[in-house]
């Protein structure tokens, strides 16, 4: 079965035109000022794995439509219990489920649920894959910005092997003709990443990544997925944390993002994450209007 | 364990014979009796009545396919596939003789188990040949009893679905089955450095967020293993599925020092690769996993040069539930029997113009050699009677939910397919007729 139209399964197979065209309904979305797109609509929260932000994104913007949420976790739910993602699925769908919404630790649990069940199914992060959300709110901030995609430059910096962000980032800004310049170590950086998009580099060296850049996105070394894998955190803190001194080297009106969540002392020091040039907390707060947007089109209501 | 042989003759008349053990690429006719191949002669030369006549002309006659490598679930695992369907859908596959891997529950690790394989009530259709495990449970850790297995009629050892890993045991093994003149089936994998990996590390696998098997984990181990072979007097090593170009250098240069090296390639893994699979299908794993191009391409090239011993299918049933879900917790495997034939007249014959005969050999002689099945494998006179016939330029569709397996997992679902077997014989007694 083919997904329902107005699923978001990731960034990678959609179209320039209907991101922009999604940024734009963005745009026009209030928060402030409810209004009632999903009047009537149950939207289901399926949350297999720890989220802050995403999920109350995702809930505040249905509830500003005027959509009921259910938040099933997996813990305290029958996921608990064994029962299957596709059972869950279906069980959601006859209590009368409008849209699915779902995080899950494996890739391509979306793409499982959406293949199975009829209604949109939005993921909210899938694994190492993609979280098509994060990358549209992260565009929308960016153009709020920077106005226009033209001629920018993105250093990536950190853990893009574990990193869904980074995935579904690339895929949307190489859209748009973005300079996309990957930094970090081989073990958190492999090389074969320039294959997955156009306009993708990898550095090893920071000031390499910085030198030019407009936005400059950190990432969160994911100790809990490394699976093995063994980093020196002092060794990645002396080469890649991002710190004042480092960041003059990006152009001086160079915007700094992070999907977290942060890791002060790690990643970035508190001078970056509270510093002028910081928009992290801009990230969050347009994660709403995005999310918005995102239901909206599920249900074919954006225009 | 060959089904009820009747007293009765079969003549098989106006085909084109192709039995590369026996180097015969021409028309002939064959006389099936008692079980046993009577008589091989040019076309109408044979005298005297048959009981019955099988009309081949326009077909290709050949030894009864054997297949190096299918796991038929029994015991244990009925849900997925049982003996008497597993050999259903290989008879329609055009094997008369399957290798049925240990990996059961419980392993097929003792003499009672092997003996209870060749019971008469499993329903098997074709001839069914145990592969014993080769460690206690396949745990790795204690070889099984090879001589006792061996006598009760296994006919290799391995602990396929997971590899032999500690090197010690890998060097006993090879080297109380080289005593023994028993081959042990490598599972090449080093799983120390494929945990939570679902697909060939690649391009493929870091776009769609799915931990990879890089080709070291094959090769290492297959480099190992000819290494132990190499030096180890009279061992038998068959490496299971081989997958990557530089395990394929290995064996090459194993074989090319003599030591007694044999291996399958799958059909899967000559026709697809990493970047066939579409939104998270499981069909398409399986372990080892669809590798690179350019790991196909060399397995091609030592398909078409002599180098690969056998095709083997890895038929790997698995049920509905235990594969649609998420990828990564998916179940490794898919079935075969009935593609693999056609698989390999479109990828190999007409696609890399490798003669009809080549192909027919890695489906009888090669694999009759790997692991000595005497009789089996050509149709010499007096050898056992099983041929399989088949039309190499017939179209079909490969319907799934027809297949006479009970299981559904194949990508090769709606697949347009050329060449199908037209009738499988075992003992002389026709099992399929397509």
């Amino acid at each position: 079965m083919n997904p329902a139209r107005g699923s978001l399964l990731g960034i990678e197979h959609m179209e320039a035109a209907e991101i922009l065209k999604l940024l734009k309904f963005a745009r026009r979305m209030n928060p402030d000022k409810p209004r009632p797109l999903l009047k009537g609509k149950r939207v289901f929260l399926l949350f297999y794995e720890a989220s802050t932000r995403t999920r109350s994104s995702f809930e505040t913007a249905a509830k500003v439509m005027g959509a009921h949420t259910v938040l099933i976790q997996s813990f305290g739910s029958s996921i608990e219990k064994g029962e299957s993602l596709l059972d869950t699925g279906y069980t959601v769908r006859a209590v009368g489920a409008d849209i699915i919404v779902i995080r899950h630790p494996n890739a391509g649990a979306p793409y499982v649920m959406a293949q199975h069940i009829d209604v949109p199914v939005i993921n909210a992060g899938d694994g190492l894959h993609e979280h098509p959300s994060q990358a549209l709110l992260d565009a929308y901030t960016i153009l709020r910005n920077k106005k226009t995609f033209k001629g920018l430059q993105i250093a990536i910096v950190g853990d893009i092997f574990h990193s869904r962000v980074a995935r579904s980032a690339c895929h949307l800004l190489s859209k748009f003709g973005v300079k996309i310049i990957l930094c970090g170590p081989p073990e958190l950086v492999p090389d074969i990443a320039t294959t997955l998009a156009p306009g993708v580099r990898v550095t090893r060296h920071i000031e390499d990544a910085l030198r030019g850049t407009d936005v400059v996105m950190l990432l969160r070394v994911q100790t809990e997925r490394l699976s093995g894998l063994k980093i020196d955190l002092a060794e990645y803190i002396a080469r890649y944390q991002m710190n004042p001194a480092r960041l003059k080297m990006a152009k001086k009106d160079a915007m700094v993002m992070h999907p977290g969540p942060i890791i002060r002392g790690l990643e970035l020091t508190s001078e970056i994450a509270d510093g002028a040039q910081a928009r992290i907390l801009e990230e969050v707060h347009n994660g709403v209007p995005t999310r918005m947007a995102i239901l909206a089109r599920a249900m074919g209501r954006m225009r | 364990m060959s089904p009820e042989k009747k007293r009765t003759s079969l003549l098989i008349k106006g085909g084109h014979l192709i039995d590369p053990g026996a180097r015969i690429d021409a028309p002939m006719d064959v006389l099936l009796k008692d079980g046993r191949v009577a008589e091989v002669a040019l076309p109408n030369k044979i005298k005297g009545g048959a009981d019955e006549k099988f009309d081949a002309r326009g077909l290709i006659v050949a030894p009864g396919f054997i297949d190096l490598h299918v796991h038929l679930r029994e015991p244990g695992q009925t849900h997925k596939e049982t003996i008497a369907t597993g050999t259903a859908a290989a008879a329609a596959g055009g094997f008369t003789t399957v290798c049925t891997m240990p990996n059961t529950i419980p392993v097929v690790d003792s003499v009672e188990w092997i003996e209870w394989l060749r019971q008469p009530e499993r329903g098997a259709v074709v001839n069914v040949f145990a592969i014993a495990a080769a460690t206690r449970s396949s745990k790795g850790a204690l070889l099984t009893d090879f001589r006792a297995l061996q006598t009760a009629g296994a006919i290799a050892v391995t602990d396929d679905g997971k590899p032999i890993l500690d090197d010690n045991i890998m060097r006993e093994a090879l080297a109380l089955g080289g005593e023994l003149n028993f081959p042990v089936v490598q599972h090449a994998e080093d799983t120390r450095l494929t945990e939570n990996c679902s697909m060939h590390a690649g391009a493929r696998s870091f776009r769609l967020g799915l931990r990879g098997m890089t080709a070291a984990a094959e090769a290492s181990i297959v480099e190992r293993d000819v290494q132990l072979a190499m030096h180890i007097p009279n061992a038998r090593l068959h490496v299971a599925h081989l997958s990557t170009a530089d395990a394929l250098k290995s064996v090459r240069r194993g074989k090319r020092a003599k030591a007694r090296i044999t291996f399958e390639v799958t059909p899967h893994h000559f026709t697809l690769t990493d970047e066939d699979m579409r939104d998270y299908d499981s069909n398409y794993k399986m372990n080892p996993p669809l590798r690179s191009v350019s790991d196909r391409e060399a397995i091609l090239a030592a398909l078409a040069d002599g180098t690969v011993d056998a095709i083997a299918t890895d038929h790997a049933p698995h049920a509905a539930h235990e594969k649609e879900m998420e990828f990564e917790r998916a179940a490794f495997g898919i079935t075969g029997l009935e593609t693999a034939l056609a698989l390999a007249i479109i990828r190999l014959h007409r696609e890399k113009h490798i003669p009809l005969a080549r192909i027919v050999e890695l489906f009888t002689a090669g694999p009759a050699r790997c692991f000595d099945l005497r009789g089996r494998g050509s149709l010499v006179r007096g050898s056992a009677a099983d041929v399989t016939v088949f039309d190499p330029k017939k179209k079909w569709t490969f319907d799934a939910a027809k297949s006479l397996s009970k299981s559904r997992n194949t990508p090769l679902d709606g697949w347009p397919l050329t060449g199908k077997v037209v009738a499988t014989i075992v003992g002389g007694k026709i099992v399929y007729a397509g």
